[in-house]
């Protein structure tokens, strides 16, 4: 069974590199250019893993990560974060809101792709 | 012997020689001529002598063979005030001119805030003050006539013939004085015939006392050694007066000549001109002097002459009379009759203007609902309640000479109008020198002090079971002993005068003094205290009073021809219309030109009445903050101090808002710094993302396609594109802010800068967007940098085509004068920007579009920068429909300044 990820990111050339890393692993890649409905895209898909950025038009990524972590149904989920932002203070909200791994942007290919690995890993057959 | 009526064609000739002068100089004053005489100084002062009475004519010779050298002190209180005290009278001349004051009453009603109470009660008291003293010289005129009627110069006379004799005396001077004082209808003009005759009757009455007293010392004595010699045998020259008494009587007669009625008439409401009053500080005492010089020889010599028991008073009469020198006797007795004649016209003038001003036409102004407005003319009005008001004071003076028995001393009844008067005189120099005296305070002192006056000094003047029973003279009122008339208080054992002089002017001076203290005064009131205590500050006086327009010039017309006469009232009109700049038109009832005429009805009827007939007219009086602030310079002061307090508290707390404005600016732009740094650091980090992530797949991926691989290297390349394109707009928006920007401005033509950017925006725009422009209106010439502003026209076309969402995107570019500006305004078709971003779309990082916009979100805050600097307006103008954004520049043809205002 494919794995699969959303993405929720709203620079497209960034979309595209992620797609393409993604992609050579086996990743089946559904990408989201902006946070409108992105919670219930992902509560209706069930992904194996879910990557969000921070700003996006529509709702941010921690709005999108709050409404993920009071559902239920989507326990133990694992939301990989990445912000351009690049503040302190953003990796502690992220971590109090309960997100699986943050990263900050630019990030080097290799990072990006065992960090994906660790947090799915045992998880997906 | 000189016959009775040998003596009544004397005085008649005599009379009629008065009027004739009186008359000549009236139709001289109205044809304005000969006013090097009508108002000279010498007149100013030969008319103050209306001082000098039949009291001090006859009765200074009495006084001293009967007290001795106290009579000086009625010489002495007045030329006291004269050479001492003139600045007061100077400060009551100006007032008095100020204000068009009428009588005392007038003046301390107008100073008390044009109080009628106050007028009322002052009017009583100076009648009641003054009858005595018109009973004395009906008495004085009445015994002379009878010297000459009874062959036997020392026996009493009789009885009969004496009542007789002053009631023809009482109808006689009555006459005269309704004939001098009110036979014009002019009831404001001055009296200067009555000045004139009075002037006359002055020089008479010197030069016949001089004369008498020549005689003596020449005639009869045989030259000064031995008249000198004769008075020092005499018991006159013993030394037996007690100092109180002495004090008291030269206080009282100072007062007197302030507060008499008749005084204040000639000296203040006759007077012409404020620096008569230097000349006759000194001439008026120098003829006090001249008046006395001779009373001691002629008293001595009398005491010699006369049998036992001759009435001493009557010496200057007598003592000719019975050396056979009946012409020098028929001088002396017009010297008297001049005396008692002046008197009693300008006290009954002055009276009856006081009786008409403040009680019959208040009355009648009540009584008559429609008053000022009421056909019949007010002066016929005025005139009859001033005859009524003469034939009623003469009548009483009549009264109480009946009453008191005609048989007491001339200066004994003289010295209790003194007291009478003289009760005046703390609420009129506490009113012109003191800005806390009030109403109540007024009221107050003078109720008490002539209550007292009453008690002690007149109702004991008619002797004991007359007025008062002897019981309470012994034993006190109601049998309390501390209410004896003569020990008041138990203060007994002092001579009556002084005893009542101390008692009533000292309580009515502290009674006025504390209720003052403890009182409010009205506004009116302090308006006119403040007038009157600093007259000399500002004389002129700040219109105040009336409020505008609420008055018709014509009802203030009708009114002012009643009480002024037709011809008068329209010069005065027409000198206010002059005044106010209008020709052959009434004048606009302004504040100004009513209280002018407030003062000239004062004139005529009395500062009250006046304020109550135009108050009828006008309505309610105003008085404004204003004028309060103006005049009272104590509140001004205040007011001004507590408004500084006010200011500077304000500014305080301004400061402080400023303060914290500042403060809570230095927040925002901390945060928003820190905003700023998070967005560069965003706004940097994303291209930088796609860069690195990119060429690490271009160096560490195997087997990518060509395609991939050209691909990929553009992605790099249009991001680096992206991130030098950010660090411009960042560098070109830092030197924008810091106005370290250096602009080439020139003259150029607006069309060709819109035509550069249209071209260059178009090339660079992957959508085609359809340009509407008139190229005619853009035919302007501005002053400005044409590059800059091509990159902001080049901004905004730019953005049309990048976010127009019109299916076929339309931009119409308009441009028009509009006053001084160039206006160049730019709308596309689409939907616009969205209500919450428009006044955030000039802000930095303010990307309002989806996320597919490449821009860092800096360009319109560039532009606004650029056109602030260029000194024009950028914005964002909702209409509606698409977006529309609208550039202002100043219009070179309208300024060619702006070229100046450029420098940056």
């Amino acid at each position: 069974m494919t794995k699969h990820v959303v993405l929720v990111e709203d620079e497209a050339n960034i979309a595209e590199a992620i797609r393409f890393l993604l992609g050579r692993e086996g990743w089946r890649v559904e990408t989201l250019a902006n946070g409108h409905n992105a919670a219930g895209v992902i509560r209706a898909a069930k992904p194996d893993l879910v990557i969000l950025d921070v700003m996006l038009p529509g709702k941010t990524g921690f709005e999108i990560l709050a409404e993920l972590r009071s559902d239920a149904s989507l326990a133990g989920m694992p939301v990989l974060m990445l912000t351009a932002r690049g503040q302190a203070r953003d990796r502690e909200m992220a971590l109090k809101a309960g997100v699986s791994r943050f990263m900050t942007k630019p990030f080097a290919n290799e990072e990006m792709m065992s960090a994906v690995r660790e947090l799915t890993a045992g998880r997906v057959s | 012997m000189v016959s009775l009526n040998h003596l009544i064609v004397v005085c008649l000739v005599y009379v009629a020689g008065l009027f004739v002068v009186a008359f000549l100089a009236e139709r001289a004053a109205l044809r304005g001529r000969g006013s090097w005489l009508l108002r000279s100084p010498l007149v100013y002062t030969l008319s103050l002598s209306i001082y000098c009475t039949a009291w001090t004519f006859y009765g200074a010779v009495g006084y001293a063979a009967r007290s001795g050298l106290e009579y000086v002190t009625i010489y002495l209180g007045p030329s006291l005030v004269m050479i001492g005290w003139w600045w007061i009278l100077r400060r009551l001349v100006r007032i008095g001119r100020a204000q068009r004051v009428t009588s005392v009453a007038d003046l301390i009603s107008s100073r008390y805030g044009k109080s009628n109470l106050l007028a009322v009660m002052v009017t009583i008291m100076a009648v009641v003050g003054v009858t005595p003293y018109i009973a004395l010289q009906l008495q004085s005129v009445t015994v002379s006539v009878s010297i000459f009627a009874t062959p036997d110069l020392g026996a009493a006379q009789g009885e009969e013939l004496n009542q007789n004799a002053a009631f023809w005396v009482a109808a006689g001077l009555a006459i005269f004085t309704l004939l001098f004082g009110t036979r014009n209808l002019n009831a404001n003009e001055r009296h200067h015939g009555v000045v004139i005759a009075v002037a006359v009757e002055a020089v008479v009455k010197l030069v016949a006392l001089l004369a008498v007293g020549a005689f003596v010392v020449w005639g009869v004595a045989g030259g000064v050694p031995q008249i000198l010699a004769r008075i020092d045998a005499s018991p006159i020259s013993d030394w037996n007066t007690g100092g109180g008494r002495w004090t008291a009587i030269t206080f009282l007669s100072a007062a007197a000549l302030l507060c008499l009625p008749r005084m204040f008439q000639v000296m203040v409401v006759e007077n012409d001109d404020e620096r008569h009053l230097q000349i006759a500080s000194w001439a008026f005492p120098l003829y006090l002097m001249a008046m006395s010089l001779f009373v001691v020889p002629i008293a001595v010599i009398g005491l010699e002459l006369m049998p036992e028991g001759a009435n001493p008073d009557l010496f200057v009469l007598t003592v000719p009379l019975s050396l056979g020198q009946n012409g020098l006797a028929m001088l002396a007795f017009l010297g008297g009759f001049s005396s008692a004649t002046s008197m009693v016209i300008v006290a009954t003038l002055a009276l009856s203007t006081m009786m008409s001003n403040h009680i019959v036409m208040p009355l009648w102004l009540k009584l008559s609902d429609v008053g000022a407005q009421q056909s019949g003319d007010v002066r016929t009005v005025v005139i009859r309640a001033r005859r009524l008001s003469i034939m009623l004071i003469i009548a009483l003076g009549y009264f109480y000479y009946r009453a008191s028995g005609g048989s007491g001393a001339l200066a004994a009844i003289g010295l209790i109008s003194f007291g009478g008067v003289a009760q005046f005189l703390p609420s009129l120099m506490g009113g012109i020198f003191w800005r806390g005296a009030t109403r109540t305070g007024a009221v107050a002192g003078l109720s008490i002090g002539f209550i007292i006056w009453m008690y002690t000094m007149l109702l004991p003047s008619f002797g004991p079971d007359a007025a008062l029973s002897a019981a309470v003279f012994d034993n006190g009122l109601f049998g309390m002993a501390w209410l004896r008339p003569q020990a008041l208080f138990g203060l007994s054992g002092l001579d009556p005068t002084v005893h009542a002089v101390w008692w009533s002017l000292s309580i009515n001076a502290l009674v006025f003094f504390v209720v003052s203290i403890f009182s409010f005064p009205t506004p009116l009131e302090r308006l006119q205290g403040a007038q009157f205590v600093n007259v000399f500050d500002h004389s002129s006086g700040p219109a105040h009073g009336w409020a505008a327009s609420q008055g018709r010039t014509e009802d203030l017309m009708i009114m002012s021809q009643r009480i002024l006469g037709a011809d008068e009232a329209q010069a005065f009109f027409a000198a206010q219309a002059l005044k106010q700049g209008l020709v052959a038109e009434p004048p606009a009832p302004t504040p100004e030109f009513v209280q002018a005429l407030e003062r000239e009805l004062a004139a005529s009827v009395g500062a009250a009445t006046a304020n109550a007939m135009i108050g009828q007219i006008i309505g309610g009086q105003v008085i404004s903050v204003q004028d309060l602030m103006a005049v009272a310079d104590e509140s001004a002061q205040i007011l001004e101090y507590s408004s500084q307090l006010e200011t500077k508290s304000r500014q305080l707390s301004e400061t402080a808002q400023e303060l914290g404005h500042a403060n809570e600016k230095l927040m925002q732009l901390s945060l928003q710094k820190d905003n700023f740094l998070s967005q560069i650091s965003h706004e940097l980090r994303t291209p930088m993302t796609s860069i690195r992530s990119f060429s690490e797949i271009l160096r560490d991926m195997e087997g990518l396609t060509p395609a991939e691989k050209t691909r990929y290297a553009s992605i790099i390349h249009s991001e680096t594109i992206r991130l030098t394109r950010l660090l411009d707009d960042l560098l070109d928006l830092s030197v924008l802010e810091n106005g370290q920007v250096s602009l080439n401005a020139q003259r150029v033509n607006l069309y060709d800068v819109i035509e550069q950017a249209v071209t260059t925006a178009q090339a660079s725009s992957a959508r085609q967007l359809e340009i509407r422009r008139k190229a005619s209106a853009e035919e302007v010439m501005v002053y400005t940098d044409s590059d800059r502003l091509a990159q902001v026209f080049i901004n905004i076309v730019s953005n049309a085509a990048k976010y127009c969402d019109a299916l076929v995107p339309v931009l119409d570019i308009t441009v028009w004068r509009e006053e001084a500006n160039v206006v160049i305004a730019f709308r596309d078709n689409g939907s616009g920007v969205p209500v919450e971003g428009q006044n955030l779309v000039f802000e930095k990082f303010a990307r309002l579009g989806n996320g597919d916009a490449d821009g860092a979100g800096l360009g319109l805050a560039i532009c606004r920068e650029i056109i602030t600097r260029l000194g024009g307006q950028i914005s964002y103008v909702p209409d509606g429909g698409g977006a529309r954004f609208e550039v202002r520049l100043k219009d070179l043809q309208f300024d060619d300044e702006t070229k100046l205002n450029f420098a940056v």
